[in-house]
């Protein structure tokens, strides 16, 4: 009973987290790309003459969308033009429930792990609920019923599905290395040390790895170098017909989606939730010195460290977002089939040598 | 007791979800409803693995199942021109034929169901992966390389198909 109680608070502090950072990640969006533009963004939204650098913008858009016409393409599928919006959205939200965002938390005898759900196939969970995502941007396009947002869907299909094949391959290195598909196992290895000082982060043991792993994610989820499916600046991709609070919740999840995949890059490759030489009982550095501290404050370092490189990530794709042009719809194919995949099947290789040696 | 009765919930939702989709699968006339129709049934599938306690074969049905085959369905279903508003013949002929097949199958399964010595055994929520892994490398070795080599002969093929041949080239 109490296990369910936790279970569901959990998930719902999980929810209000992701959605409240989501609203603030599109401000932050416009603030840095005002700063890269020498602009100075979004500043007009007041509330009885208080700007608060621009921070009531995401209320104000969530309030537009609300307000705004839905309208649904008459001769459009209605039932699929509703589900398409769900379906972008919901994958994007539950790949965070197998993301540890903290050790165990003990209250008294309780003990609290800081995770939804410490599946032992995590890394397949994974890239099932991304493969999902495929499915609200193909059925937008075709319920369209227009033929720009059916050819986006299109495009949209292609290369996410290449890009999927990619995304799991290049990974297949980091669990040879640890030797687990949990991603929780994952990051307790990671707090171990390399040749005594430096911490086994994915970072360091799959150097190659995370370079294929990170151009592929940012292609999965649609953004600039890789936006051909939405074509952002022309819009004529799959959301061409959407409007309201429908447009909104494809606008949403792509912001989940840029603080999800940030979490990822952080739990797989930078450590998660663990702060160098930081362990259960406090500090114990490789020159020998010790630091004992208290449980909770140990709890908040690690919540703290797992923030602090989700937030990292987040502002490292805005920056990239901001800055490349988009890729040729060959480019883009070159790149997965000739460049990420071979380098990622030799990166499995080298990983299975150097781990055969050792 | 509340645990006892979500669980029973959440498994007839899916068990609902399965087969209410499955028929809309089959008697649905547009074959793209079809198509997505059948993303339902198959996560529904994954989910009663879940209540099997078979987690990795759940998590490879969804990605292997909802995440790639059914993707490149609906995407052979976009390419073929005039495909996605073709419609399907509504009526049934000869029904009286379809019965014998039906009523044969039907039989069949009934019989298995039937007589097959059903072992009830505890739920167990441990990991299959690693067992599974090892006896994939050990004990069902020849097997599970003969099907690597089948998709890759199959993969080969149909890059050979795709390809224009040679006298089709104009340069």
């Amino acid at each position: 009973m109490l296990e369910t109680a936790i279970t569901l608070a959990k998930i719902w502090g999980v929810l209000i987290t992701l959605v409240g950072l989501a609203a603030i990640m599109t401000w932050v969006e416009r603030k840095q790309s005002a700063v890269m533009q020498d602009r100075l963004g979004a500043n007009r939204a007041d509330v009885f003459g208080i700007r608060l650098i621009g921070l009531f913008q995401p209320m104000a858009d969530g309030l537009k969308m609300f307000w705004k016409e839905d309208f649904i393409p008459p001769r459009g599928d209605k039932f699929l033009h509703t589900l398409a919006p769900i379906l972008a959205f919901f994958p994007a939200l539950v790949i965070f429930a197998v993301i540890p965002f903290g050790d165990v938390l003990r209250i008294g005898s309780l003990e609290i792990p800081l995770q939804i759900a410490d599946l032992n196939v995590g890394y397949l969970f994974i890239l099932a609920f991304g493969g999902l995502t495929i499915y609200g941007t193909v059925i937008a396009g075709w319920s369209s019923n227009n033929k720009f947002s059916l050819l986006g869907g299109l495009r949209a299909a292609a290369q996410m599905i290449s890009y999927e094949v990619c995304v799991g391959l290049s990974l297949v290195g980091l669990i040879m290395v640890f030797g687990t598909l949990e991603l929780d196992a994952i990051v307790r290895g990671q707090n171990e040390l390399l040749f005594g000082f430096l911490p086994k982060w994915g970072i360091f043991v799959q150097p190659l790895g995370f370079l294929l792993f990170f151009p592929a994610v940012i292609a999965e989820t649609k953004r600039v170098p890789f936006d051909l499916p939405e074509g952002e600046s022309e819009i004529i991709g799959y959301y061409t017909e959407y409007s309201g609070m429908r447009f909104g919740l494809f606008y949403f999840a792509e912001f989940i989606e840029i603080i999800v995949m940030a979490a990822l890059f952080g739990t797989l490759y930078f450590g998660g939730y663990n702060v160098p030489y930081l362990y259960a009982e406090g500090f114990r550095f490789p020159w020998g010195a010790e630091w004992n501290l208290p449980h909770l404050v140990v709890v908040f370092l690690q919540i703290g460290s797992f923030f602090i490189k989700m937030a990292f990530f987040c502002w490292l794709q805005v920056l990239i977002r901001w800055t490349l042009p988009r890729f040729r719809y060959d480019q883009l194919m070159k790149l997965c089939w000739t460049g990420i995949l071979p380098l990622a099947v030799l990166n499995i290789i080298l990983t299975g040598l150097v781990l055969m040696v050792v | 007791m509340i645990l006892h009765f979500l669980t029973q919930a959440v498994f007839w939702f899916l068990v609902i979800l399965t087969v209410g989709s499955a028929i809309v699968v089959v008697f649905n006339k547009r074959i793209l409803h079809s198509a997505f129709a059948l993303l339902f049934t198959l996560c529904g599938v994954a989910g009663l693995y879940v209540f099997l306690s078979a987690d990795f074969l759940a998590a490879s049905q969804m990605l292997v199942y909802v995440g790639g085959i059914l993707t490149l369905i609906i995407f052979g279903v976009f390419l073929t021109a005039r495909m996605y508003n073709m419609s399907i013949p509504e009526q049934t002929h000869q029904r009286f034929l379809a019965l014998l097949p039906v009523l044969g199958l039907g039989g069949i399964i009934f019989y298995v169901l039937n007589s097959a010595e059903w072992h009830l055994i505890t739920p167990m929520v441990a990991p299959t992966t690693e067992n599974l892994g090892k006896m994939l490398l050990t004990t069902y070795l020849v097997p599970f390389e003969v099907a690597s080599m089948l998709l890759l002969a199959a993969l080969i093929g149909a890059i050979r198909l795709a390809r224009p041949r040679k006298e089709d080239h104009d340069d």
